[in-house]
């Protein structure tokens, strides 16, 4: 965990003799950070540690109390330090490399996990008797707390430690984190915290979340260490166009494996890992151990994957965000992006997953997956060498965590409105909340909080004569407990592999031979020989959205777990599938980037678009094609908006390059087609990307603007923000979308869990028909506000789009072009290729009846 | 982004047609043993032989329901489904109008009806017949709340109740049919008549009811090659059962 330090032995008076020479006998010293650590842990203050993957972290943060417990007197006193990861694996590799020093210094501490995996048993004694040390996820502690006992079990609580902070703050599960942190300060009012992180924009932020705002947590930074050696790739091979993958380069991908010890190859989607290790295994003439990792699969599989690369017995896994954080693996010495990174912080996270030593630079690749990709990885590139950090902003807290919260303090014992109220203020992202929300969130969970008062009989607390709010039921106990936690997963079906059908695809004969760490293969021949009838007898190979399923037909065929896979039918919350005996899917699985370009690239990307003169370091293809778009139009500017429209094949195309990333170009793009249509000029559709928005239309948008018939800064106007925002919110399926994990979250419906499946009918509720009584009868309810905040940072991206309207206000330039311009050529080659949204429904109903028509007049 | 200029025409013509005469937008004719019905763009079914609007499945007081389990849903599905109908009868002016059952969620649902939402029903109620149906969730007559209550009813050859069983001439709901129509574009689900020349099953007509796809094998045997009559923002569709797909 500790490497030697270079600086010699330092005021190392506060570490016991004991430690100092556990320290020495490995021929290490203590570095400065974590003697600061102690230091401040020993005034009880708390701390905030940044610190680069490999200084030694973990140890910074556990040494205080180790020190602490190894000077006790007498027996253990009770729960002293907790410990919280984001990650389940987390906690328990931290506990691992934790017992080492323990044992190596005979320090007389009992340190245990607890997650979702702990056996019944165990729990019940960690309460009876509860260990020194106890790691834990925040899921986990909100049902502590959320439990009578909790008083007792944290009351000799000292110290906290929050592992990977930066990663968790600015999330819904931040805010819940935040309200049980502000509930144990509470109850353990001495308690003083420990943040871990990497290095953030706005340290401040995270010294206010674990303090408080008039006093923050003392800031220790470790020496950054050696810069990270980033590249792109000099592919050899013709950029795409348009497209999320890498197809065209894979076979330089390979050879980059081949020459490392370990890879990991970085996707953004679930989707994209499939297609890419599909690729790599097409390519793998030397049979290397390629393996997969994304949150989809299987868990068991997933653990295998993690153990091979432990013990360095693979040569590359192709992965998503699922192996971002700091768990150390083994000995990776190459990170490979597909795609762009979106943001310089994730990037850095990334990179440092390569070689965990401070004094030898991580080395990165960065893979564009086409030619505007090439400007964003060059700007992620400069990012990187500034050390220059785009990790969002800790924004206010959700109110539908607020909602759960509130009847998890009821859950463990009557509370006083007043109290609880200035017990949630004291939680950072709750410290503007005011009373009349609070009291908001209260009555929603009392009773709904609907003005009309129709539910207080069933309420589930309720006020005592004492003035304290008390849970009705052991029932309601029961459900909230099955609700707890912020992560509603879109609803998942499980994937069973009901029939052999033949050989795996992948494993089939033709195909180069090697060690393949996906389902496919560990499956084995166990699987492939069963036939018969539809059963529920096959194994489970992971999990897939239902939305993605939706689009499928039975005899379909998709990527799943590294195999071509055909969906045989769908039955209550399984999708039975058999092998394919195809060899590339029917079905491409690619719906857009998870993440969208920060705010920051964004910028960068305007600029390094603007200034010819830092094009040197582009591929030649690139400065090609800007340098014809140069010509044919005008390149963006770098604080303007860019508009060009050009006609084609009969329609009429407007195509806009904001780079403000997909969420807010959709939500653009819906805004501008309801106006385009109010004022006549029939648009017929629209698509977006990460950097621009084409519209296209039967009238002529271009000429109108020219003509003075149309005004573009009118029709870019931030007021389409008011009414056309409104009217279209009603029917979007995305706020629909957004509104029903708030019910979940918030408990007005229970969450759905796989395997405990549907009764019958009509059990589950349709949350898409409790939006819309909702909205009609009372749109001011606390938990479509909840939905609207979401939506401003979420799906819809609201924030970034008005902010983007304002910049570019008056600063709007329109070119009308005989025909399409270079830089639009990548977003006019996605037309066709997105999924549509809410708007074009009623199309999709008219089509279908149209081949009604059509099958009447041919009969 | 599919966004066919055609489809904003209807929407166009809807408010013409509705401005000028008051009745229904472009609707779906339905041909059930000779009757003809016409399938409403609100999920009601009108017969202009007898001047009857049948509505199915309204599940009054389903939110009040739920809330006696502590799933507190909006308290306003029974306002919303009544003023609806109210909507649907100001277009038709029926002579009479038919619940094909399942009208209120539970037993007691009839009991829990606000003052404001009995009055509503009574204003509904003024002037014409008014037939409950009886349903599995409602299987005895709802008290206080007018009308005749019937195990079924026939109207014009055409046998309505509640659960369809695949009999010849037969009006039925019960099972809520929605259809997920796609295009290569994409798919959307929405409330759906099903039929046959024989038989039509009605969608629910209540604000929180929900849907069962019409693919489901609880519609196994009920038809005979049906077509779908899907509702629309502004018009009923009629598409084929191949351009389905299960949820």
């Amino acid at each position: 965990m500790t490497k030697p330090a270079k600086r010699g032995a330092a005021a190392q008076s506060a570490l016991p003799a004991q430690f100092q020479n556990w320290f020495a006998a490995r021929g290490w010293s203590p570095r400065a950070h974590q003697l600061a650590l102690l230091d401040l842990a020993q005034k009880s203050q708390s701390a905030l540690l940044i610190a680069p993957t490999g200084a030694g972290k973990t140890l910074a943060g556990f040494l205080p109390s180790l020190v602490e417990i190894s000077q006790r007197k007498g027996k253990s006193q009770g729960l002293h330090t907790l410990y919280i990861s984001p990650l389940k694996a987390l906690a328990v590799d931290v506990a691992r490399n934790l017992d080492v020093p323990a044992a190596e210094m005979s320090l007389s501490v009992r340190i245990e996990t607890r997650t979702g995996d702990t056996s019944t048993a165990k729990r019940q004694r960690q309460r009876r008797d509860p260990p020194d040390i106890l790691l834990t996820t925040p899921e986990q502690l909100s049902l502590l707390l959320g439990s009578a006992d909790a008083q007792a079990l944290f009351g000799s609580l000292k110290r906290i430690i929050f592992d990977e902070l930066h990663a968790i703050v600015a999330s819904k599960r931040g805010d819940l984190l935040a309200l049980d942190y502000a509930h144990l300060r509470h109850i353990a009012p001495g308690l003083t915290a420990i943040g871990l992180s990497a290095t953030v924009r706005a340290p401040d932020a995270l010294r206010e979340w674990l303090g408080t705002r008039a006093q923050p947590a003392a800031l220790v930074t470790a020496p950054a260490g050696a810069l990270p050696q980033v590249t792109m790739l000099d592919t050899r091979e013709r950029l795409p166009w348009s497209g999320h993958g890498a197809a065209y380069a894979i076979g330089e991908v390979y050879d980059m494996i081949k020459s490392a010890k370990m890879a990991l190859v970085f996707v953004n989607t679930r989707a994209q890992a499939e297609a890419v290790f599909q690729q790599l295994w097409h390519v793998n003439e030397d049979g290397l151990p390629i393996a997969l990792h994304h949150g989809s699969l299987d868990a068991s599989q997933r653990r295998r994957v993690e153990e091979a690369m432990a013990a360095s017995k693979l040569k590359a896994v192709v992965c998503t965000s699922t192996l971002d954080l700091g768990i150390d693996w083994g000995d990776v010495d190459l990170v490979i992006t597909v795609g762009a990174p979106k943001g310089s912080s994730r990037l850095l996270q990334r990179i440092g997953r390569s070689n965990h030593r401070l004094d030898e630079p991580s080395r990165a690749c960065l893979v564009p997956s086409n030619r505007f990709e090439v400007l964003e990885c060059h700007a992620a590139i400069e990012a990187v060498a500034e050390g220059a950090q785009d990790t969002p902003a800790v924004h206010g807290g959700a109110l539908d965590v607020l909602c759960q919260h509130i009847l998890g303090m009821a859950c463990a014992g009557p509370f006083l409105a007043d109290d609880l109220y200035a017990q949630i203020c004291n939680a950072a992202p709750y410290a503007g909340l005011t009373r009349e929300t609070f009291d908001a969130a209260l009555m929603f969970v009392a009773n709904g909080g609907y003005a009309l008062k129709s539910y207080d009989r069933f309420a589930k607390i309720r006020l005592m004569p004492d003035g304290r709010w008390r849970v009705a039921n052991g029932k309601v106990v029961q459900s909230w407990r099955m609700n707890v936690g912020t992560i509603v997963e879109s609803d998942m079906l499980k994937v069973r592999l009901v029939r052999g059908g033949g050989k795996a695809a992948l494993a089939g004969a033709g195909r180069p031979r090697g060690t393949l760490y996906a389902p496919a293969k560990i499956a084995g021949a166990s699987t492939a020989a069963y036939t018969g009838a539809l059963t529920r007898g096959g194994r489970v190979l992971g999990q897939i959205e239902e939305y993605f399923l939706e689009m499928l037909a039975p005899g379909d065929t998709f990527l799943f777990g590294g195999e071509i896979l055909s969906l045989v039918g769908i039955v209550e919350n399984e999708a039975h599938v058999a092998r394919a005996q195809s060899d590339a899917p029917k079905v491409p699985s690619y719906a857009g980037g998870k993440f969208p370009l920060s705010t920051y690239l964004a910028a960068r990307v305007r600029r390094l678009l603007a200034s010819p003169k830092l094009w040197k370091a582009l591929p030649p293809q690139v400065v090609e094609w800007l340098k014809l778009q140069q010509q044919k139009s005008i390149l963006p500017p770098a604080s303007k908006l860019l508009i060009e429209t050009f006609a084609r094949g009969g329609r009429h195309y407007l195509v806009a390059y904001p780079f403000e990333g997909r969420l807010a170009h959709q939500t653009l793009g819906m805004l501008l087609t309801r106006r385009l249509e109010r004022w006549g000029l029939k648009p017929l559709g629209f698509v977006a990307n990460e950097y621009a928005l084409a519209i296209w239309s039967l009238e002529d948008v271009g000429a109108a603007a020219t003509s003075g018939a149309l005004s573009m800064s009118k029709l870019f106007a931030q007021d389409m923000l008011g009414d056309d925002l409104e009217e279209w919110l009603q029917e979007s399926a995305l706020m629909k979308r957004t509104f029903r994990s708030c019910a979940v979250i918030s408990g007005l419906i229970e969450r759905r869990f796989p395997g405990k499946s549907k009764s019958g009918r009509q059990v589950t509720i349709s949350t898409d028909l409790v939006y819309d009584v909702l909205r009609r009868h009372e749109p001011d309810h606390i938990l479509l506000r909840a939905a609207r905040d979401d939506a401003m940072t979420g799906l819809l991206d609201l924030g970034r789009l008005a902010d983007m309207l304002g910049r570019i206000e008056g600063r709007l330039i329109h070119k009308h072009l005989a025909r399409i311009s270079p830089l639009a050529v990548p977003i006019m080659l996605e037309i066709g290729r997105e999924p549509v949204y809410g708007e074009a429904q009623d199309e999709i109903l008219a089509d279908a009846a149209q081949t009604l028509l059509d099958e009447a007049r041919s009969s | 982004m599919l966004r066919k200029h055609s489809s904003t025409r209807p929407a166009l013509r809807d408010r013409l047609v509705a401005g000028a005469t008051l009745r229904a937008p472009p609707a779906a004719p339905i041909t059930v043993a000779q009757e003809i019905f016409i399938a409403d763009v609100s999920g009601a079914l009108w017969h202009e032989g007898t001047r009857t609007l049948v509505v199915s499945d309204l599940h009054l007081e389903k939110a009040s329901s739920f809330a006696k389990r502590g799933i507190f849903l909006p308290p306003y599905d029974t306002a919303m489904t009544l003023a609806r109908l109210a909507q649907v009868a100001l277009r038709f002016q029926p002579a009479r109008i038919i619940a094909l059952g399942d009208s209120f969620h539970d037993r007691e649902g009839a009991g829990r009806l606000s003052p404001e939402d009995r009055a509503s029903l009574h204003q509904l109620q003024k002037g014409r017949e008014w037939i409950w149906v009886a349903g599995n969730h409602d299987p005895d007559a709802p008290q206080d709340v007018g009308g005749l209550y019937c195990d079924f009813y026939e109207l014009g050859g055409v046998i309505l109740r509640h659960e369809p069983t695949g009999a010849p001439a037969e009006l039925a709901g019960h099972l809520h049919p929605v259809a997920r129509v796609t295009a290569p574009a994409g798919s959307v689900r929405r409330r759906c008549f099903i039929s046959d020349d024989q038989r039509c099953i009605l969608p629910a007509f209540g604000a929180l009811a929900g849907g069962l796809n019409i693919l489901d094998a609880a519609y196994d045997g009920l038809l005979q090659a049906p077509v779908l009559h899907v509702l629309g923002r502004n018009r009923v569709y009629s598409v084929p059962v191949t351009r389905c797909v299960p949820d």
